[in-house]
């Protein structure tokens, strides 16, 4: 099981990867284990904004849904078009490449100061143990 | 209060071939290895292993054995033959169902017969057969000492006959025999299945699980073969239409309504719940079991409402899944008569959406 340094986590098993006021959002490696394959990610939120904890879309694996939750609040700006039905339609890369080509979606933060209760790696890794 | 989960002796196999474990009807059981769709695929095209240990067998034997089972199963034992086993289930004396099962006749008098229940029923299951037992039947529970392998796939029975002197071809659809496969005796190889694709089941002592495992993993074969978990146990079920009991079918569902009626006897002499199941079907029911095939990407899900096209609720979704065979969302659930019919066009109510989906018949693959 893989968890980057460079990124924090939230309870639900998100990952936030922050760049100035930009963050990218993705499920953490634990969890794209936990849910097997995944069949399909729907995202129809980009555009809006959004507090902390707040479905941002769903992810469907062959034998269970999930909601995604934003770790921190903001405005979604893009839905990685790897996984768009419209687009690259290709949801496995979250298995494949959590933390990388299967990142989900981009954000404008709203406040930098929910970042502080995200986990980091260690405390993350605790969580899952 | 929390039980101390049982475990199959294949256990350390299972973790050091990286599956991952899940409690399951009190068992800790392997859910998958690799890949849920790669194993399910696995078995449609070439050999899958399950380990379904946790299944409970019991031993009913004696000189009123056969009168006793044809009291509490729905179907008609007295038409086995010897080497023959059979699907039932145990109505519930309300109109329910207990749990369904297989029925094996052991020999040629109608004193031996195994029966194999679901894992998570097999308390329930011996309490209400020891409660019902108005006859000189001997109930056991076997299921700790019993082991229990599922070889399934097209190339199963090739892969196997390289393992056994029984001659497979002779062992039919619901047919056994006892057999070797390599240097373990008495193994029963039983030609039945939960995946659609042939194959077969071989019951063992538990003391040798881990060697019949090791034979089948360790024989040099061209024939690829797969170890499979769970989840892909139940979408390879789901696409067949089988029942899951605790999902399609429980205390409160009738077999008529499962579309179990094709194990449900009516005619025979007498049995718990004939006198309620022969005015049902009179009557007609009223709900059904049906498949459905859903045009959307989300897939529908135990419990989700089925409504008509006007969203009004007529139903609710039992099992759930992306097909890995046809690559779309699958179920199966229970709908007001009316709205039973193939090709009838309803909606699945996923909690914030409702997707559109047709009844089908099922199964919902055909296998060659």
């Amino acid at each position: 099981m893989n968890f980057p340094a460079d990124i924090k986590y939230s309870k639900e098993h998100e990952w936030i990867k922050v760049e100035d006021d930009i963050a990218t959002i993705g499920i953490t490696d634990f969890a794209q284990s936990e849910l097997g394959d995944l069949v399909y990610i729907e995202v129809d939120t980009v555009g809006e904004t959004l507090e902390k904890d707040a479905i941002f879309g769903t992810a469907e694996a062959v034998k269970t849904t999930s909601d995604l939750f934003m770790p921190i609040g903001g405005e979604v700006l893009e839905f990685n078009s790897e996984l768009d039905e419209n687009e690259g339609d290709n949801p496995s890369l979250i298995n494949e490449s959590p933390y990388e080509d299967g990142w989900i979606i981009k954000i404008k933060i709203a406040d930098a100061v929910e970042l502080d209760d995200l986990m980091d790696a260690d405390a993350y890794k605790e969580l899952v143990a | 209060m929390t039980d101390q989960l049982k475990s199959t002796p294949l256990k350390e196999t299972h973790i050091a071939l990286g599956a991952k474990m899940v409690p399951f009807a009190g068992f800790e059981m392997p859910i998958q290895y690799t890949s849920l769709v790669e194993e399910h695929l696995a078995v449609r095209n070439s050999v899958g292993v399950f380990d379904v240990s946790h299944m409970g067998e019991f031993m009913i034997e004696g000189p009123e054995a056969l009168d006793f089972i044809q009291h509490v199963i729905s179907n008609d034992a007295s038409k086995l033959v010897p080497g023959q086993a059979q699907y039932a289930c145990l109505p519930n004396g309300k109109g329910g169902i207990v749990d369904d099962l297989i029925i094996y006749k052991m020999d040629d008098t109608d004193e031996k017969f195994m029966m194999v229940v679901n894992a998570s029923n097999i308390e329930k299951d011996f309490r209400w057969l020891l409660s019902n037992n108005r006859f000189a039947a001997r109930i056991t529970d076997i299921s700790d000492e019993i082991g229990l392998l599922a070889v399934q796939g097209p190339k199963a029975k090739d892969f196997l006959q390289g393992l056994t002197h029984t001659n497979l071809d002779e062992v039919g659809f619901y047919r056994f025999t006892i057999g070797n496969i390599g240097d373990i005796e008495d193994v029963i190889i039983s030609g039945t299945g939960y995946t659609g694709s042939g194959g077969f089941e071989l019951y063992v002592k538990s003391g040798q699980l881990v060697k019949l495992w090791n034979i089948l993993f360790d024989r040099k074969s061209d024939i690829t073969i797969a170890p499979v978990g769970l989840g892909a146990r139940d979408t390879l079920r789901l696409e067949m239409g089988y029942c899951l009991y605790g999902n399609d079918i429980d205390d409160t569902t009738s077999p008529l309504e499962a579309g179990l009626g094709w194990i449900t006897k009516l005619k025979k002499e007498n049995f718990i719940d004939k006198e309620f199941l022969v005015e049902q079907k009179a009557k007609g029911i009223g709900k059904k079991l049906v498949g459905f095939k859903v045009n959307d990407r989300r897939v529908p899900r135990k419990d989700y409402v089925i409504e008509d096209l006007n969203g009004l609720p007529i139903g609710k979704v039992t099992s759930g899944t992306q097909s890995p065979s046809l690559g779309i969302p699958i179920g199966m659930g229970y709908v007001q008569i009316a709205y039973s019919k193939p090709e009838i066009e309803i909606r699945i109510n996923t909690g914030r959406k409702s997707i559109n989906a047709i009844i089908s018949s099922t199964p919902f693959i055909k296998n060659s």
